[in-house]
């Protein structure tokens, strides 16, 4: 407890950071995600090659080598700190999976959907914002807040670029006290504050949508 | 300056040093995803059997675990646990913390697959004299299983990619190893970053077609 008290601020921003990380990789994942996941259902075939690719390469290589890449080569270019780098990285990484799940969103939606909507006089893009997208969302609600989740947990990937966030000052009190259990358990139960309340938020929804089915 | 590195980067040595890593990243998940498929259907069993008090308890602990950074659980076990007495060499302390956290989310695969069985498999095995037991063995978890096995390879493909992680307590698996390598001229990092991006890629990619081939063969 004394622990908590000495090193309350620094718990803090590092909560902080933690959670403005989440919020702007959040933000920027579920509008690239989408992009991705249209990219990948319209009739264009390159421009679904191209929306396949992406999602394909990020899905497979660790986010640790994608914030790496940002951390070393892009700052070399475009100056950035490491709390950008991870930001950006984890947004990229997270937006690939954001893509499939709207993808499976938007495929469980019934094709008469679409053809209605055409037949109705709606471009594609109309259909897509009107009719499929409101739908294919509450579908895939679950599954984006599973995937939000799992962004939360993957911010802590900022500490191996000197991001600020709660996993890194952590790891700084650590070192600095020696403390190590207390310390980890702190930060555990601060990474739950925000996790758990979520994670059961989305199984109450997971089972709702079950039973409205 | 860039293709100065492309060449020299690559040295027999260095490649040899990355394999060696690559062998550790292997290793670490192939030990890992077999201790998580034994404790993750074992509670994800238990969750499913809905046990008075104690499946609640193991649920919640599980939720907990599932809920935590995997960077965080490695810490812990590395620098943490030593606290208690507890001091395992950098290599199983890895496959400590992956396979309790790996686990926990096979476990919810595991119940998520058995609750996806039909109730009338149950009533018909047990009608047909079958204990408990032998219902889940013989009749539910092979149907269950097979449903399974494309999570199941997804989940394997997150810990391939996650035993990165471990670098942080400098387990000399392939990220770490080509970080030792790119230390040493700085010309190296793009050649090495896009050298180990390409094997990871392989590697899940590889494991994400098995997995698309299995639920097309299983559906």
């Amino acid at each position: 407890m004394a622990l908590l008290q000495n090193n309350f601020p620094t718990f803090m921003q590092g909560f902080g950071y933690t959670l403005l990380s989440s919020l702007i990789a959040l933000v920027g994942s579920m509008i690239l995600g989408t992009a991705f996941a249209i990219m990948q259902i319209v009739p264009k075939k390159w421009v679904r090659k191209v929306g396949n690719v992406y999602v394909q390469v990020f899905r497979n290589i660790p986010l640790l080598i994608i914030t790496f890449f940002f951390f070393l080569v892009v700052s070399k270019y475009v100056k950035m700190s490491g709390f950008m780098s991870g930001t950006i990285a984890l947004m990229l990484y997270t937006s690939a999976f954001i893509a499939e799940t709207v993808r499976a969103g938007i495929l469980s939606i019934d094709g008469g959907q679409m053809e209605g909507a055409r037949a109705n006089g709606l471009s594609f893009a109309q259909a897509m914002q009107y009719i499929i997208l409101p739908q294919a969302f509450r579908v895939a609600l679950p599954s984006l807040g599973n995937q939000f989740i799992n962004l939360v947990k993957n911010s802590s990937i900022l500490a191996f670029v000197g991001g600020l966030d709660l996993m890194y000052q952590g790891n700084m009190i650590a070192a600095n006290t020696f403390e190590t259990f207390s310390t980890y358990i702190i930060v555990g139960i601060l990474y739950l504050i925000i996790t758990l309340p979520l994670s059961y938020y989305m199984q109450h929804l997971e089972r709702k949508l079950k039973h409205a089915a | 300056m860039v293709t100065l590195g492309i060449f020299s980067a690559f040295t027999p040595q260095n490649v040899m040093y990355l394999l060696g890593g690559l062998g550790i990243t292997v290793g670490v998940s192939i030990i890992s995803v077999i201790l998580s498929l034994i404790f993750g259907s074992v509670v994800g069993i238990i969750q499913f059997e809905r046990l008075p008090y104690f499946s609640k308890f193991v649920g919640t602990i599980n939720n907990v675990i599932r809920n935590l950074p995997l960077l965080l659980i490695i810490f812990f076990v590395y620098f943490a646990l030593p606290k208690i007495g507890i001091h395992l060499p950098i290599f199983w302390a890895t496959v400590v913390a992956m396979s309790t956290f790996e686990s926990a989310m096979l476990a919810e695969i595991v119940r998520g697959g058995l609750e996806s069985i039909d109730i009338g498999q149950f009533e018909g095995a047990r009608a047909n004299g079958l204990s408990n037991m032998q219902t889940m063995i013989y009749i539910i978890l092979p149907q269950a299983y097979k449903k399974m096995i494309p999570p199941i390879i997804s989940q394997l493909i997150s810990l391939v990619k996650d035993t990165s992680l471990a670098m942080g307590i400098v387990l000399a698996e392939m990220t770490y190893r080509s970080q030792i390598i790119y230390a040493q001229n700085s010309t190296y990092i793009i050649p090495v970053l896009v050298a180990i991006t390409l094997v990871y890629f392989v590697l899940n990619y590889g494991l994400s077609l098995i997995a698309r081939w299995a639920d097309h063969k299983l559906a």
